[in-house]
């Protein structure tokens, strides 16, 4: 793998606040078309390290750069250049489909010509005929990820970041969305996930496991249960976060 | 039955949240309740806790009739709500002494209920509960659902959002707890925790697809199944999907799997995938539910 084939490069990445280490010196990379799921417990430093990856906190050492830009010195471009995705807040659901797709698509820069080409071919391939002028509130929750999803990544980021997306969704419904993040992730965008469903976890290429501010294991869930000689990446985990001496 | 629910259904406007729901739970039993977001679980548990009404059926709490006779039903009822509900600025011990005065107790008198999960709680107890990390407020909000000695537990997803390290030490408490012969009502959607229940109902839409212990329900919905890995998850499902050999592919952590037509083997899959991975395997829980949702469909 080239430099150019590594969407994400994180080299002793730190935060503090006051004196307390949120980050502490963490380093890893992430490939062009990789699915990287990035675990950790609760306070473990996940959300901090995430937010830094994404451009909204200037780290206090270290460096990161994502799609090509430094968090640190181009936290602009880092924001335009990455897709954002949460299960909290993803869509307005007072907007219809047709309106969320315009204002998100607007807000990066999409001419108009562009959003109505990319509306249509996302109604083409979500399957979204009158919906598209319904408000997204109304829409089963599935047809609401997928569209988040998909107008997370309307700009053609390089990245999505994917922070818990789909908490509380059928096996089906789950499992629908992971076919989508196959699909991205096969057309060679990065996906940066963050689960605390440990079967979840398996879908992912690679994961890392963050404890007490530290990446404390990486690799594919299949050599992280061999590492740990455990069944299931649950089991992995456990071993892992149960040393844990921060709790939030 | 210590909980017994019989035909339930409860509509809101269009919306059918609960269609003809029935199910009991035993002294020290603990049962588990398994679906998404939106399959009922919650407005379930609202009217065996007597906040609102049934439109058809009816259920009760050792004994006592949820419309009828509310107010013993709330008294012998402990009810963890899904939303952390204490009051974040009281403090763990001020939350605790509340809840108590609310029943009529007080902590020293109930103290033996809640000193196992209280031990791991009481270096905070100073700390405001909206302070405390999720696996700790889960916990206070268990001692407070505890403190007046219920006969009756409810736990409305008591796991959702905390970590897998509290999850496992949640369902441990659990554990503990029924072993004093309380009947323990906990709904849940991880359906990897189905193994901590005695018995589950999956409950998808307002209906029941299935109860039983989780060996049966397992048991019941056999068929041969098999998991296949290729070099690229995504590809070989697309392939998958494309044979007439397989019934049906979906993905399933590391590997794929794989219902077929009748009389296709782990030999003949190998065959038509050139070399992928295929080993067959018994379904767990959530294979179930994905078979028994489809039928539905």
């Amino acid at each position: 793998m080239d430099n150019n084939d590594k969407v994400i490069q994180v080299t002793n990445l730190t935060k503090r606040f006051g004196d307390f280490t949120a980050v502490d010196s963490i380093s890893f990379e992430v490939g062009r078309g990789e699915i990287f799921g990035f675990l950790g417990a609760n306070g473990a430093g996940k959300t901090t390290a995430m937010r830094m990856l994404c451009g909204l906190s200037i780290p206090t050492a270290g460096t990161a750069s994502v799609a090509g830009y430094d968090v640190g010195r181009q936290a602009e471009l880092v924001k335009r250049h990455i897709g954002y995705m949460s299960q909290k807040f993803s869509l307005y659901s007072e907007l219809t489909v047709k309106e969320n797709i315009a204002l998100f698509a607007g807000i990066y820069g999409l001419s108009r010509r562009e959003i109505k080409d990319r509306s249509q071919s996302l109604a083409k391939s979500l399957d979204l005929g009158e919906e598209m002028n319904m408000r997204v509130g109304i829409l089963p929750m599935g047809q609401q990820q997928k569209l988040a999803f998909s107008v997370a990544t309307i700009h053609n980021p390089e990245v999505v970041f994917l922070d818990e997306p789909t908490g509380g969704v059928d096996p089906v419904t789950r499992r629908r969305f992971w076919e989508l993040i196959y699909q991205a992730s096969a057309a060679g965008t990065t996906v940066f996930v963050t689960t605390h469903y440990m079967d979840e976890a398996e879908y992912c290429n690679r994961v890392s496991v963050m404890v007490d501010g530290q990446i404390k294991a990486l690799g594919s869930p299949a050599e992280l249960k061999q590492t740990f000689n455990a069944a299931s990446m649950d089991e992995v985990f456990r071993a892992l976060a149960r040393n844990a001496t921060r709790n939030e | 039955m210590e909980i017994d629910v019989k035909h339930i259904s409860k509509r809101f406007g269009a919306i059918k949240a609960l269609d003809d729901v029935s199910l009991d739970v035993a002294a020290g039993e603990v049962f588990g309740l398994l679906g998404p977001d939106g399959a009922g679980k919650t407005t379930l548990f609202r009217i065996l806790t007597t906040l609102i009404l049934p439109d058809a059926g009816s259920a009760s709490v050792c004994g006592a009739d949820v419309v009828s006779q509310w107010s013993r039903v709330r008294a012998m009822s402990g009810y963890m709500p899904g939303r952390f509900s204490l009051y974040p600025d009281l403090s763990v011990e001020e939350n605790l002494n509340f809840f108590a005065s609310l029943f009529g107790t007080t902590v020293k008198d109930n103290f033996d209920v809640i000193a196992p999960i209280y031990n791991q709680l009481a270096p905070f107890r100073k700390r405001r509960a909206g302070k405390l990390s999720g696996g700790m407020k889960q916990k206070l909000a268990l001692c407070c659902a505890l403190i007046h000695k219920p006969a009756a537990l409810f736990l409305d997803e008591p796991t959702t959002g905390v970590d897998a390290v509290s999850r496992g030490e949640f369902w441990d408490i659990l554990s503990e707890i029924k072993s004093s012969g309380m009947p323990v009502l906990v709904s849940t959607p991880y359906m990897d925790e189905a193994s901590r229940c005695d018995r589950v109902a999956l409950i998808d839409k307002g209906h029941i697809l299935t109860t039983g212990t989780p060996a049966d329900i397992v048991s019941r919905n056999s068929m041969p199944l098999f998991a296949v890995k290729g070099n690229d998850n995504y590809s070989t499902l697309l392939r998958l999907r494309a044979m007439p050999e397989v019934a049906e592919a979906y993905l399933f952590g590391q590997d794929i799997h794989v219902y077929t037509q009748p009389g296709v083997n782990a030999d003949n899959l190998r065959k038509s995938l050139d070399g992928a991975e295929v080993t067959e395997v018994s379904p767990g829980i959530e294979d179930v539910f994905i078979k028994l949702m489809g039928n539905g469909q």
